[in-house]
């Protein structure tokens, strides 16, 4: 029996140890390479913001006008999220926001949507996606053009149950083969639409605790809605 | 380790064991990514990587593992090299990252890492071993570039389609248009173009064998003959 015991312990030890190796190994390579990373995705962001932000629009710096937007459900964030501001003259202009898609078929879709100032969407780009390689990755702009159905959107344009793909009764072509994924992006472009609605002035102003309090007033109404 | 055990080693992971067409073994990416001949190839690299140096890695531990615990252990080792290469491609080859996505990490759980490492790594110093994953991979590789060029061709009518994102900017004028004006066939595309296509392959590798033996056959008969005469 104690023999037994002796026997499970040195083999409980043996596992530990693999299991710290190994971890120490993977914290060792994060350290090494997450800067770079973070580098990486900062860059292929700029690229990107470049691709939905004609560069007409604005005249500041775009990169550098910020706005740190706290969670929220129209947007799909539940982190503090950054939305660049473009202005033309000192005019508002156009916001570039991070949005998230959370129910894409392989999980969340995360996205950058640039909308002027007038409620229209100028353009949309993913940025990280897990979808299916040759199904529902045509979401991406390298892949496909699909994506640029989203320039020029606005509640003008689009009646409010437009927003949808054509399967579903709406205005927006899918590709046969993956609907989950459109459904997703349309969905997630349009609550981003709505959230540029109700909060339009506080995100082109240029002090940030205005936002805030609308965090704080969606949380409120969150609570409410759980109370109900 | 000699030259005789190393041509067998790469013998044996290139054509004859092959993963791809004849021991079936990590069919996932297989059917998965191989809807270009760049993804496939991306994929079947990283793959062929993760079983080199897992071969390696374990090798050489193979003597302080309790037999009853070698597979979580084994099983930790590949994860920890997956997630390493995982972090390098994002960091290094970012474009690639984003194209390879989700398969990436499941490089942990295709079963063709796992199995080579209980059948050889475990039981075989290291040179050869980091050999035969080198092999093993190779192998899976050339499978999955054929079967990717197939269903690429018939599918989208070109060639080397995002190699820019493997590359970088200066590779984008190198995709190769087989058919102009093709309209794409989705049947290639989708998951049932790479059973029917991997198919067709294990059915050339078959006949390509048959015919070997065939042939070793009818010498070693004619050759009696012929001495005789």
């Amino acid at each position: 029996m104690k023999q037994l015991t002796r026997a499970t312990l040195k083999t409980a030890l043996n596992l530990l140890v693999f299991a710290v190796i190994g971890t120490a190994i993977l914290a060792a390579t994060f350290n090494l390479t997450h800067s770079r990373i973070a580098q990486s995705e900062q860059a292929e962001k700029l690229k990107l913001i470049n691709q939905v932000v004609p560069e007409s629009l604005y005249d500041n710096e775009l990169i550098k006008d910020t706005l740190v937007i706290p969670a929220s459900e129209q947007l799909g964030t539940e982190q503090d999220s950054v939305a660049y501001r473009g202005r033309l003259k000192g005019q508002p202009a156009v916001v570039v926001l991070e949005v998230i898609a959370p129910d894409g078929y392989s999980g969340k879709i995360s996205m950058i949507v640039a909308i002027n100032h007038a409620g229209a969407v100028t353009g949309v780009r993913v940025v990280t996606h897990k979808e299916t390689p040759g199904l529902g990755d045509y979401i991406d702009f390298a892949k496909n053009k699909w994506i640029s159905l989203f320039g020029g959107a606005s509640h003008e344009r689009y009646k409010e149950d437009d927003w949808k793909v054509r399967k579903d009764g709406g205005q927006f072509d899918y590709m046969a083969g993956a609907t989950i994924t459109p459904r997703a992006v349309v969905k997630a472009v349009h609550k981003a639409l709505h959230y540029f609605e109700d909060n339009r002035d506080k995100l082109f102003a240029v002090s940030a605790p205005a936002v805030e309090s609308t965090g704080q007033t969606e949380g409120a109404s969150k609570q409410k809605a759980g109370a109900q | 380790m000699n030259v005789q055990e190393l041509n067998d080693i790469l013998h044996n992971g290139l054509w004859k064991q092959n993963t791809g067409v004849v021991q079936l073994l990590g069919l996932c990416p297989l059917l998965a990514v191989s809807n270009s001949v760049v993804n496939a190839v991306s994929l079947g690299l990283a793959t062929t990587l993760v079983m080199a140096l897992s071969g390696a890695a374990i090798s050489p531990i193979r003597n302080f593992v309790p037999n009853e615990i070698r597979i979580p252990v084994y099983i930790l080792i590949i994860a920890v090299l997956v997630t390493v290469v995982q972090y390098a491609m994002n960091a290094y080859m970012y474009g690639l990252y984003v194209v390879l996505g989700i398969f990436i990490p499941l490089i942990v759980t295709n079963c063709i890492v796992l199995a080579r490492i209980e059948a050889f790594a475990g039981k075989n110093p290291v040179l050869p071993a980091a050999v035969d994953g080198l092999a093993m991979g190779l192998g899976l590789t050339a499978v999955l570039a054929i079967l990717g060029g197939m269903r690429e061709i018939v599918g989208h009518g070109t060639l080397f389609g995002g190699l820019d994102l493997a590359l970088g900017d200066m590779a984008k004028g190198w995709v190769i248009t087989v058919i102009p004006d093709y309209h794409g066939f989705l049947l290639a595309i989708l998951p049932p173009g790479a059973f029917i296509g991997l198919g067709l392959l294990i059915a050339g590798k078959n006949w390509l064998t048959l015919r070997a033996e065939q042939k070793a056959r009818a010498q070693s008969i004619a050759a009696p003959q012929t001495s005789a005469a």
